[in-house]
C-alpha cells in the first residue's frame, strides 16, 4: 500500500515509490538521495511532531511534514 | 580539456569539493595547516578559504570550495563551487566523500565527472567504515569511475602523503588523461535526446570553449538557469532550438511517464552509482557501531520530553562557559586599553590631539575589541556544538516554532547567542547565522537579532532596576526577556511579510553522526571569526569612533566660555602662588569643568535637545537622548553618558549615584523608566553590530536599516508605554 511519507508511524520501513516534489525542493530530495526504490525508515518525529527524522542510505536526514507530503512511500501494513 | 607540466609550472591549482560533514575542512586544515586566507568571492558573502602546501618542491594552491550536495545553479554555494572549475580550471579537483555514506557522496563525484573536471577521489573517515564492517575494494572502485581513488583519515592526517603523491602524478599526466565526460547513461528516453542536442552543440561551438558539448545538453534537460541564460546570451538561436528538445522531452515524460527529465536524470545518476558499488567494490557486513551510537544518542536528545531539557541545559552550559571564561579577559582587556590611554594623556598635551587619540581612538576601539574575549569563547562553544552534530538536532527540534514567524529551524542559535537568555552579543549572534542558506530567512534572522538582550544593555537596565523597581530585580529581567522574544520573532514575522517576503526555504537537513571535534579544527574555526571581527575593528569601527568623538567634542567652547574658563585659570595660578599641589588640584577641577561644558555645547549634546521634540512622546528628556546617541558605540556607554549629563546640570554638584539622581528627577517616574527600559531593548544595534550585518548581507543597506528600523520599532513602543499609561491614568 502506498501512503504519503507524513502519515508513516515511528519505525515504520517502506520504498520509496515517487517523488512529486519539483523544483528546488524536488532537486534537495533527489539530491539527499530520497529517490524512487530508496529504502527508508522513520526515525522519528521533533517535540512538536513536527519535522520528522528518517535513516536513508546510511545516513539520517530530517524534513518537514509539508515536504514529506510529496514522497509516496509503499509500506507494507499502515499498522491499523 | 587541461593540460599541466609540473616541469614548467611551479605552483598547482588545486580545488576541495565535497558535500557538507564529509571533513572536507578537516582535511583542508591538515593539508595546509595555519597557512590559510579567508575571503569572500566578490560581491556575496560566501567565503572563499584558500591555503598553501608544497610537496617535493612543488607549491599546490588549495581552494576549498563550498561545501554542497550537488552542482545545480539553485544555491550560491553550488554556482560558487561550479564556476570556480569551470572559470579558474584547477589542476585537479579534490572530491572527498564520506567512505560510511559512499552512495550519497558519489552523487556530487558523478556531476564533477558529467562536467569533465580532473577528478580525485578521497575516502575519508576509513577508520570509521572500517569499524562499521564496510569493505570497499579501491583498486576496482577507482578502475570503475576512471578516476583515482585515495583512501584516507583526515583526522589523524592518514593517507595525506598518498593523497600529495597521488596529485602530483595526476597532474603531470593530466594531458595523458582522458577527462571528458564517461558515459553515463540516462535512459532510453534521454540518451537519444541527448545525442542529437550533443552534435547541434558540437556543430556550432555552442560554449564548447567552457564546458562539455554533453554536460551543456545535460543542463538544458535539467532547467539550468544559468547555463540557459548563458546560453541565450551566446546564441539565441541554437539556445532556444535546445530549448525546443527539452521542452519535447518534457511533454513526452509527463505523458508517458507522469515525470520530468530532471528526476530521471537523477534516478539515473543514482543508477549508475549502484552500478559501480556492486558487491565486489563495497561490502557491508557486521554491526553499524557509530551508526548506532548515534541512534542510541539521538532517542535520548531528541526524546520528545527530555530532549528539550537537555537542550536548554546544553544552550545554559554554553552561556556560563561563555561568560564565565571570558570575565576575565574582558577586563584585562580593559585594564590594557586604560593603561594605554593614560600612557598616551601622559605623553602628548591636553588639547584636541590628545582627546582624538585617547576619547575617540583608544576608547572606540578598545570598546569594540572587549568583545573579542566573548567572541572567541563563544564560537569555540559553537564551533564544537556543530561540529558534534548537535547544532543539527536543536535545528530539527525547533524549527516547527521558528517556521511559524517565517524563520527556520537553523535561525536559533543566533537569537540565543544574540541574547535569547539575557546576557549573550549582537555580534557573534549575526555572525552565527551562516548556517542558514536561504537569504531571506537569513536576512530576517540578522535583522532581528539585536532585539535580544546582550549583555551590554544589563547594566543598563540595572541602574534602572536599581532607581525604581530595587525590589523587583528578578521579575523585571524576566519580563525583559519574554518581551524582547515576543518582539523579535513578531518583528521577523512582519519583515516575511512584507520586505522579505517569500516562501520558506526547504528545511531537508541532514543529520549527521555524532562525531568528536579536532581540537585543531575547532581552533582554527574559532580563530578565522575572531579574527574577521578584528579587521573590522581596524576599519569602519575606526572610523565610526572618530565620528562619535568629533560629535561629543565639537564645536568646542563660545568665545565668552573661554575667556571665562582663561581668566579662572590665571586667576587660581595668580592667587596661590607658590602651592603647586594645590595649582594642580584647582586646575584640574577646571579641566574637568570645562569638559562638561564642551560636552555641553557639543554637537551631540544639541542633536539630544533637538531630538527631544520627537523624544518627548516617550517621556525622554534631551539628556536621555544624548545618552542613548553615545550607546551607538556601545550601549554600556549609555550608562556613563547619562551620569556625565545628569551630573553636568546638577548645579549643587553633589556626588551621587545616578541611580540615585534618576529616583529623585521630576521628569523620572516608574512609567518612563519601562519605556526607557523597553526603549533601550530594541533601539538602533551598537555600530560593532551594525558593521556585522553590513559584512555578514554584504550591503550597506541592511546595515542602514537596521539602525533606522529598529529605532522606529523602539521608538513604537516606547510612545505606546508612555502615552497609554498617560490615557490611563497611571501619570
Amino acid at each position: 500500500m502506498i501512503i504519503p511519507m507524513r502519515l508513516m508511524k515511528e519505525h515504520q520501513k517502506g520504498i520509496i515509490r515517487r517523488v512529486r516534489a519539483t523544483g528546488e525542493l524536488g532537486r534537495r530530495i533527489r539530491d539527499l538521495g530520497l529517490t524512487p526504490g530508496t529504502p527508508i525508515e522513520v526515525q522519528g518525529r521533533a517535540p512538536l511532531r513536527d519535522p520528522v527524522a528518517i535513516k536513508v542510505r546510511h545516513f539520517r536526514l530530517t524534513l518537514r511534514n509539508n515536504e514529506a507530503d510529496y514522497i509516496d512511500v509503499e509500506v507494507e501494513d499502515n499498522g491499523s | 580539456m587541461k593540460s599541466a607540466n609540473i616541469e614548467n609550472k611551479t605552483e598547482l591549482l588545486i580545488a576541495l569539493a565535497g558535500n557538507p560533514n564529509c571533513g572536507k575542512s578537516t582535511l583542508f586544515n591538515e593539508l595546509t595547516g595555519a597557512r590559510q586566507h579567508v575571503s569572500n568571492y566578490p560581491g556575496i558573502t560566501v567565503e572563499k578559504k584558500e591555503g598553501i602546501t608544497e610537496y617535493n618542491g612543488v607549491s599546490l594552491k588549495i581552494i576549498d570550495l563550498p561545501g554542497t550536495y550537488s552542482l545545480t545553479a539553485y544555491s550560491i554555494e553550488e554556482l560558487v563551487a561550479r564556476n570556480f572549475i569551470v572559470e579558474e580550471k584547477p589542476d585537479c579537483v579534490i572530491n572527498i566523500a564520506d567512505a560510511t555514506n559512499l552512495e550519497r557522496h558519489l552523487y556530487l563525484t558523478v556531476q564533477l565527472l558529467e562536467l569533465g573536471a580532473p577528478v580525485i577521489l578521497v575516502l575519508n573517515m576509513m577508520d570509521l567504515a572500517q569499524k562499521q564492517g564496510i569493505k570497499i575494494n579501491i583498486n576496482k572502485l577507482s578502475k570503475r569511475l576512471g578516476i583515482p581513488v585515495v583512501p584516507m583519515v583526515a583526522r589523524t592526517g592518514q593517507g595525506k602523503e598518498k593523497l600529495l603523491k597521488t596529485i602530483i602524478k595526476f597532474c603531470s599526466e593530466t594531458s595523458k588523461h582522458n577527462t571528458s565526460m564517461i558515459p553515463i547513461s540516462y535512459g532510453p528516453d534521454i540518451d537519444p535526446v541527448l545525442d542529437k542536442m550533443e552534435q547541434i552543440i558540437k556543430q556550432n561551438n555552442f560554449m564548447t570553449d567552457l564546458y562539455p558539448a554533453r554536460w551543456i545538453a545535460l543542463k538544458y534537460l535539467e532547467e539550468d538557469q544559468q547555463i540557459i541564460e548563458k546560453g541565450d546570451k551566446t546564441n539565441k538561436e541554437i539556445s532556444s532550438s535546445l530549448k525546443q528538445f527539452s521542452k519535447e522531452l518534457e511533454n513526452h515524460l509527463t505523458i508517458t511517464l507522469d515525470t520530468y527529465p530532471e528526476a530521471i536524470i537523477a534516478d539515473h545518476r543514482y543508477g549508475f552509482i549502484s552500478a559501480v558499488l556492486k558487491k565486489d567494490v563495497i561490502h557491508y557486513s557486521a554491526k553499524d557501531n557509530a551508526k548506532e551510537l548515534t541512534d542510541a544518542i539521538d532517542k535520548v536528545v531528541t526524546n520528545r520530553f527530555v530532549g528539550p531539557i537537555i537542550m536548554v541545559a546544553i544552550l545554559y552550559t554554553v552561556y556560563e562557559f561563555t561568560f564565565k571564561y571570558s570575565e576575565k579577559p574582558v577586563e584585562w582587556f580593559e585594564l590594557f586599553f586604560s593603561f594605554i590611554g593614560a600612557k598616551v594623556e601622559s605623553i602628548l598635551p591636553a588639547g584636541p590631539l590628545q582627546s582624538l587619540i585617547v576619547n575617540g581612538i583608544i576608547d572606540g576601539v578598545g570598546a569594540v575589541l572587549g568583545f573579542v574575549p566573548i567572541i572567541v569563547f563563544m564560537f569555540f562553544a559553537i564551533a564544537f556544538l556543530e561540529d558534534t552534530g548537535y547544532l543539527a538536532r536543536v535545528a530539527y527540534m525547533l524549527d516547527r516554532i521558528f517556521r511559524t514567524f517565517g524563520l527556520h529551524g537553523n535561525s536559533v542559535m543566533a537569537f540565543i547567542i544574540s541574547g535569547g537568555i539575557a546576557g549573550g552579543c549582537a555580534v557573534p549572534g549575526v555572525m552565527a547565522t551562516r548556517t542558514l542558506r536561504s537569504s531571506k530567512e537569513r536576512i530576517a534572522t540578522i535583522l532581528t537579532v539585536p532585539f535580544m538582550n546582550c549583555g551590554a544593555k544589563l547594566p543598563v537596565y540595572a541602574v534602572i532596576i536599581a532607581a525604581f523597581f530595587p525590589a523587583h530585580h528578578a521579575k523585571v529581567m524576566l519580563i525583559l526577556t519574554l518581551l524582547a522574544w515576543l518582539i523579535a520573532l513578531t518583528m521577523a514575522w512582519i519583515l516575511r511579510l512584507t520586505l522579505l517576503q517569500g516562501p520558506p526555504t526547504p528545511f531537508l537537513l541532514e543529520l549527521p553522526t555524532y562525531r568528536l571535534p579536532t581540537f585543531k579544527g575547532l581552533m582554527i574555526h574559532t580563530w578565522e571569526r575572531t579574527w574577521q571581527y578584528i579587521k573590522k575593528a581596524g576599519t569602519i569601527i575606526l572610523a565610526i569612533s572618530v565620528l562619535l568623538w568629533a560629535m561629543m567634542t565639537f564645536p568646542g567652547l563660545p568665545r565668552e566660555q573661554q575667556k571665562y574658563f582663561k581668566e579662572k585659570e590665571t586667576l587660581i595660578v595668580s592667587t596661590l602662588g607658590k602651592n603647586q599641589e594645590e595649582i594642580k588640584k584647582q586646575l584640574e577641577q577646571i579641566n574637568k569643568e570645562k569638559k562638561l561644558a564642551i560636552f555641553y555645547n557639543s554637537y551631540a549634546s544639541r542633536l539630544g535637545r533637538a531630538m527631544s521634540r520627537v523624544t518627548r512622546y516617550c517621556g525622554f528628556e534631551w539628556k536621555t537622548n544624548v545618552a542613548l546617541l553615545g550607546g551607538f558605540a556601545a550601549k554600556e556607554v549609555i550608562i556613563s553618558t547619562m551620569g556625565t549629563a545628569y551630573s553636568l546640570s546638577d548645579k549643587t554638584g553633589a556626588n551621587i549615584p545616578l541611580s540615585e539622581r534618576l529616583s529623585k528627577d521630576p521628569n523620572w517616574n516608574y512609567v518612563t523608566a519601562w519605556a526607557f527600559l523597553v526603549f533601550v531593548m530594541l533601539y538602533s544595534p551598537c555600530f560593532a553590530t551594525v558593521a556585522c550585518i553590513i559584512k555578514e548581507t554584504g550591503q550597506y543597506k541592511w546595515g542602514i536599516f537596521s539602525i533606522i528600523f529598529n529605532t522606529a520599532v523602539a521608538f513604537c513602543f516606547a510612545t505606546l508605554i508612555y502615552q497609554g499609561s498617560k490615557f490611563v491614568g497611571l501619570l
